[in-house]
């Protein structure tokens, strides 16, 4: 379990649970291996008042750990099925970390299709609750593979809300949402650069802002005081030891 | 004809109803739905015009490997929607609306790849624009539950009801197939009065179909099938593989279906998937 793909994935989870920080009694989603340790990371260590599902219908009273769970019993606090979630995320109660095909300059995702939406090349998903969930709560990204195919000049499909003024139409209310931070293999990233553009906070231990930059098809702003992507904690080791028992996150990232 | 079919993606669909009409002489359907192997196999039977759809997967695989055939080949015209526009599409059908406002499908490619979508700006002081999602009529809901009275009272013993009663409330006709049919006497021996989601008022037909949500989920009595969701996947390949698993499991009894799918026990031990 030290391997280096795990290693790097602890870093990613680390990295990402930062989303959270601050976010108070809000339902935390992450959807995938990686951005759902995140969210428990985060309600584990520096946000306990974060709630969680246990990816289905059940609020729970702690994480529930990732894969077949042997004796445990989920700890269940309260009923959330589907149709709450709507009623949460559309309150505004809510912040979600998905994981797009593709995602560009000014926060556009994508996770329905490949090509021509009209007669697309890969048929993927669909935009699932993207567009609510973009324009109606705080959204952030994990995106395991950082290369001009994920990092694009425009996605094929934008399946939410982001920040291109020109896309935004008088009267509809922009400040419900907030596109926080970008995770990825390489850096992490955020939407404070010039005319709300992804910026570069930090790249992963050997990884340089040259590398970064060229694994990625637009121009991305860099921070200032850019720096090293901390470490993850002896403490957030042992965290995340027992909320993935089978390791699933060492094939999560890369 | 449009139809809706309730459950979510891998969960509680109404397979034996979907197999019933990929076997029928209906055609150029639009269907509506949260879906799952239902949109794949309508699909694939090629009775599918159009689709209403948020996402299509079957859960424990993440693409509809039928439904990527039609739309890659542009078989089908869609309607892709967020989730909650579905959602709202059938309240407003429900409550007799023309639309119900909403923000979510505004400033992205939702908006711009369903020019057919309108907005709305508020008559009150805060003039906000919203997207008016329009009202998904139904003229057929087809649903599976746990168990029915003989007059359509439906009980859910699962931990969610999904959009099951929206569906109903949208739609001109509902039918729904159910693990078992009880007198309405037993329906509470079985669940709380909460689980009791449709009223016989709302109900138009219903019929006994044990195992009538297989390959997909039927909590609690079984979990989604992924090893059938497997066979069922590969039957895209090829139209003889999918000519081969329509004679297998499609054109058939719900008896034969039943017994190919490896028998009651099998089923009834299928664990429940853990996400």
């Amino acid at each position: 379990m030290t391997d280096k793909s795990t290693t790097l994935a602890d870093l990613c989870i680390a990295a990402a649970a930062e989303a959270w920080r601050g976010d108070g009694e809000i339902l935390a989603s992450g959807i995938g291996v990686v951005p759902r340790l995140a969210a428990s990371l985060a309600w584990q260590t520096h946000s306990p008042d974060l709630m969680m599902t246990d990816s289905e219908s059940v609020l729970v009273s702690e994480p529930v750990p990732i894969g077949p769970r042997g004796d445990y019993r989920l700890k269940v606090e309260g009923w959330m099925p589907f149709r709450r979630v709507f009623d949460i995320l559309w309150a505004g109660r809510r912040h979600a970390m998905t994981m797009p095909t593709q995602i560009d300059r000014l926060g556009y995702i994508n996770i329905s299709l490949v090509g021509d939406p009209a007669r697309p090349k890969v048929q993927l998903l669909g935009a699932r609750g993207i567009p609510g969930n973009t324009i109606n709560h705080t959204c952030s990204f994990f995106v395991p593979s950082h290369t001009p195919k994920s990092f694009v000049d425009r996605v094929d499909m934008a399946s939410g809300v982001g920040y291109d003024d020109a896309r935004w139409a008088d009267g509809v209310r922009r400040d419900f949402m907030e596109l926080r931070l970008v995770v990825s293999n390489l850096a992490v990233m955020d939407f404070n650069g010039p005319g709300k553009t992804m910026r570069i906070v930090s790249t992963h231990p050997g990884v340089s802002v040259d590398q970064v930059q060229a694994q990625t098809a637009f121009e991305l702003a860099v921070a200032p005081d850019v720096r090293e992507t901390p470490a993850p904690t002896p403490e957030q080791l042992a965290i995340l030891a027992a909320l993935d028992p089978h390791g699933q996150r060492a094939t999560a990232v890369g | 004809m449009t139809i809706g079919v309730g459950g979510w993606g891998a969960r509680r669909k109404p397979m034996a109803l979907i197999r019933a009409i990929a076997r029928s002489s209906l055609r150029d359907l639009t269907v509506v739905s949260y879906g799952g192997p239902d949109v794949g196999m309508l699909c694939a039977a090629g009775v599918v015009r159009k689709l209403v759809f948020g996402f299509v997967s079957l859960d424990v695989i993440p693409l509809e490997a039928h439904f990527r055939k039609a739309r890659e080949s542009g078989a089908i015209s869609v309607m892709e929607l967020d989730e909650g526009m579905l959602q709202w599409g059938l309240r407003a059908a429900g409550y007799r609306l023309p639309f119900l406002p909403i923000r979510a499908g505004l400033a992205c490619d939702i908006e711009r790849l369903n020019p057919s979508l309108k907005t709305v700006r508020s008559p009150y002081a805060d003039g906000e624009t919203l997207l008016a999602m329009p009202a998904l009529r139904l003229d057929a809901a087809l649903l599976h539950v746990d168990h029915c009275d003989e007059r359509g009272n439906s009980q859910v013993l699962g931990p969610d009801p999904y959009f099951d009663d929206l569906y109903a409330a949208a739609a001109a006709k509902t039918y729904v197939s159910c693990e078992r049919i009880l007198p309405t006497e037993a329906l509470l021996e079985r669940g709380c009065v909460h689980s009791l989601l449709l009223d016989r008022g709302s109900v138009d037909g219903v019929v006994e179909a044990p195992f009538g949500a297989h390959p997909t989920s039927c909590s609690p009595r079984y979990g989604i099938d992924a090893e059938h969701l497997k066979t069922y996947s590969a039957a895209a390949k090829s139209d003889e593989a999918w000519a081969d698993y329509r004679a297998r499991f499609i054109d058939v009894t719900d008896a034969a279906y039943v017994a190919a799918a490896g028998g009651e026990s099998r089923i009834e031990s299928i664990p429940h998937t853990i996400f």
